[in-house]
């Protein structure tokens, strides 16, 4: 028994950390907001090079071939930063599925399980697309896209129409389900970065904000909606690295750890932005402050790839 | 990272379980915090300790096995889930004893240790008192010199000691430097209860069993040999209990998860179907069940490489006491009218998961520990 990451997984995510804080700041973040794309430019690229977009694309196709328990670190640090791309779509419903295609130059997104959007579609040149339990690719030319305004401005969302003779077949219903929980298990990742980076913008603040006469961190109010929030993400964690290991080693019961760990970690990060925006006070609430954007991408992400409902449902369904 | 327990902690759990599915008694005994229900434990403590289960991880020279945290989190999982009876030695071997291995001198581990393991000598907690509760450094009962006698003098009242009534004796703060303040000036004393000047009262908890006693000093003699660590340093001591009894020694897994089990067959059993509500809290209440279970393996994995549990088992004791209270809660919502009937495990159990919040710090105190020392938010 040794439930911990080893040293190498751990550098990595380090130098992930190291790449990401000083190249996708708030301000890349913000510019995604209102840039055509929806996107941070060269951030991808970067990504790109360190090969975190093809960890799980198989090796014949260019990838690392390696599995969820080597990436799961690596997609919280994306979360942390708020980093608007294709993340989960791509390097981690995708890679194993279309690994050449991930691996070279071109970015996917995907339009699977029952979600009414994709995500980035218009600056994807590829989609993976379900149809009747089946997965298929279609070419960027051939989808027809009805784009929709999402909260988080960077989201940039649209419903995809396809006709079945540009469509290429390249999984079953198995594959279908896999895919579906790799993307909830990314979700569920995300949704631990974005909210401890918004744990520590809280902690940050309160403890220089001075009300009273001292720091409002220093308030039992303030204190115990923060350690709340800290407890609750202590008890998502290991059950999203317990999910990533069961996909890594195939463990039969992989789709049921997922769905908790997606469950607890929506749970978590929603109590997590409401407790934040409230310690916060009237600046959080303020458009030109960070925090909103951490709380909008928590918004999306935890109702997007099932929310905590739909996955009681499904771990209901295992257990009682 | 590896998620399976080797071959050898696979026979030790085939061992152990052989040994349960054998012993365990097969009908319930009465509460043993009861004086009658208290005796009965005790010989169950004393089988134990014969076929070297008490305490599976102390050294095999004090009654142990030497056995790894994970094999001791094993034997933990096989107990709770033979539903083995209560272990009324507990605040000795599990709060008490971390203490005297790590302060007492090998004459005390000499003294204390095997007649601890083997139920002959039973501990309870003297640390509370009528005006020193969560702000433990309040404690007012006093230990004066004795020079010519060789030890102290104690007087005052301790409260809310869990088990008072039948245990043997009692370990404590004492204030041995009257002009020190608050933390300063504590020593931890090792108290025989049928000192001369000693009276314990036991009265009822919640439940009515009269599981909690109060304790009265008056001129009580206990020697030299009755101090563990130094004199006047009992608040770092305490704190190392404390940290025991927050952490991982006294609440493993294997209770919340043999609960959590005995909840779902509560569920397919009586459960309504249409009630999505109530089966989606139960739901959440095994992931819930789950995810403290692996928390604690990986503060196990953390403590098995040398590492220790810092402020971080505050969260834990949060997260496991309103657990406990949520896994009984919906016991009773299932149960419904029926969950009335008081001799049941659920309403015995439910009415002791009240008491997780307070007992061990307050969770209030607690909310602040994790605020202060995990987040570092400011005190002041």
């Amino acid at each position: 028994m040794d439930f911990a990451f080893s040293e190498d997984q751990l550098s990595f995510r380090d130098a992930v950390r190291d790449l990401l804080t000083r190249e996708c700041t708030a301000s890349v973040v913000r510019d995604a907001w209102s840039n055509a794309d929806g996107r941070s430019g060269q951030v991808w690229d970067l990504l790109a090079e360190m090969g975190v977009l093809g960890i799980l694309a198989p090796e014949v196709d260019g990838g690392l071939g390696m599995t969820m328990i080597d990436l799961v670190l690596l997609i919280e640090e994306c979360g942390r930063v708020a980093l608007p791309e294709p993340i989960i779509e791509h390097a981690v419903v995708c890679a194993p599925i279309i690994g050449g295609v991930v691996s070279g130059s071109r970015t996917v997104t995907s339009f699977i399980g029952g979600s009414p959007f994709a995500l980035y579609a218009d600056s994807c040149e590829v989609a993976l697309v379900e149809r009747d339990r089946r997965l298929f690719t279609v070419e960027r030319a051939a989808l027809r896209l009805t784009p929709e305004t999402a909260v988080d401005g960077s989201r940039r969302l649209s419903t995809l129409e396809w006709s079945d003779s540009d469509a290429t077949e390249v999984g079953g219903p198995l594959e279908a389900v896999a895919a579906f929980d790799r993307g909830a298990l990314g979700a569920a990742a995300l949704l631990l970065g974005l909210s401890h980076r918004m744990l520590e913008m809280s902690v940050e603040y309160a403890s220089e904000r001075r009300q009273f006469g001292a720091p409002i961190g220093s308030f039992q109010a303030i204190k115990h909606h923060l350690a709340n929030a800290r407890i609750a993400l202590e008890f998502a964690r290991p059950l999203v690295t317990r999910a990533a290991y069961s996909l890594s080693v195939g463990d039969p019961d992989a789709s049921t750890h997922v769905s908790m760990a997606k469950a607890q970690a929506s749970d978590a990060a929603m109590l997590t932005s409401e407790h934040a925006l409230q310690c916060h006070g009237a600046i959080g609430y303020s458009y030109e402050y960070d925090l909103h954007m951490w709380m909008k991408r928590v918004w999306a992400l935890s109702s997007s790839w099932g929310d905590a409902g739909l996955h009681r449902a499904r771990v209901a369904k295992a257990v009682l | 990272m590896e998620l399976a327990f080797s071959p050898s902690e696979e026979i030790f759990r085939q061992e152990v379980r052989a040994w349960l599915l054998e012993n365990v008694p097969s009908n319930a005994m009465p509460s043993g915090d009861t004086r009658e229900g208290f005796e009965a434990h005790i010989d169950w403590e004393r089988r134990l300790f014969d076929a070297r289960l008490a305490v599976v991880s102390w050294p095999k020279e004090f009654g142990g096995r030497d056995a790894s945290l994970w094999e001791w989190i094993i034997f933990e999982e096989e107990y709770y889930r033979a539903g083995a009876p209560q272990r009324v030695t507990q605040n000795g071997i599990f709060l008490l004893a971390p203490s005297i291995f790590q302060f007492g001198t090998p004459e005390q581990q000499e003294r204390f240790l095997p007649k601890m393991a083997s139920g002959e000598e039973t501990w309870c907690q003297g640390w509370s008192e009528p005006d020193a509760g969560s702000d433990l450094a309040a404690v007012s009962s006093r230990a004066v010199r004795d020079e010519a006698a060789g030890g102290w003098r104690l007087s005052g009242q301790k409260t809310w000691t869990t088990r008072g009534a039948f245990c043997t004796h009692l370990f404590g703060l004492f204030r041995t430097d009257p002009d020190a303040q608050r933390h300063h000036g504590l020593t931890y004393l090792l108290v025989p209860l049928d000192t001369p000047g000693v009276t314990v009262r036991g009265f009822g908890r919640l439940d009515g069993d009269e599981g909690f006693a109060e304790v009265f000093f008056e001129d009580a003699f206990v020697s030299d040999d009755f101090v563990l660590g130094e004199v006047n340093s009992g608040w770092g001591v305490a704190m190392a209990t404390a940290g025991s009894e927050r952490g991982l020694t006294l609440r493993s897994p294997g209770r919340f998860t043999a609960t959590a089990d005995r909840l779902l067959a509560l569920w397919r059993e009586h459960g309504d179907p249409k009630d999505t509500q109530l089966r989606d809290a139960v739901t959440q209440a095994w992931i819930d069940t789950e995810a403290y279970r692996l928390q604690t393996l990986g503060v196990v994995t953390t403590l098995s490489k040398g590492g220790h549990a810092g402020p971080e088992a505050s969260m834990v004791k949060i997260f496991w006491s309103e657990l406990d209270v949520r896994l009984h809660e919906l016991a009773m919502r299932i149960l419904g009218p029926r969950a009335e009937v008081a001799e049941t495990a659920w309403a015995k159990g439910w009415q002791f998961a009240l008491s997780g919040p307070i007992y061990a710090g307050t969770n209030e105190i607690q909310r602040n520990v994790v605020a202060e020392r995990v987040l570092g938010l400011p005190r002041k």
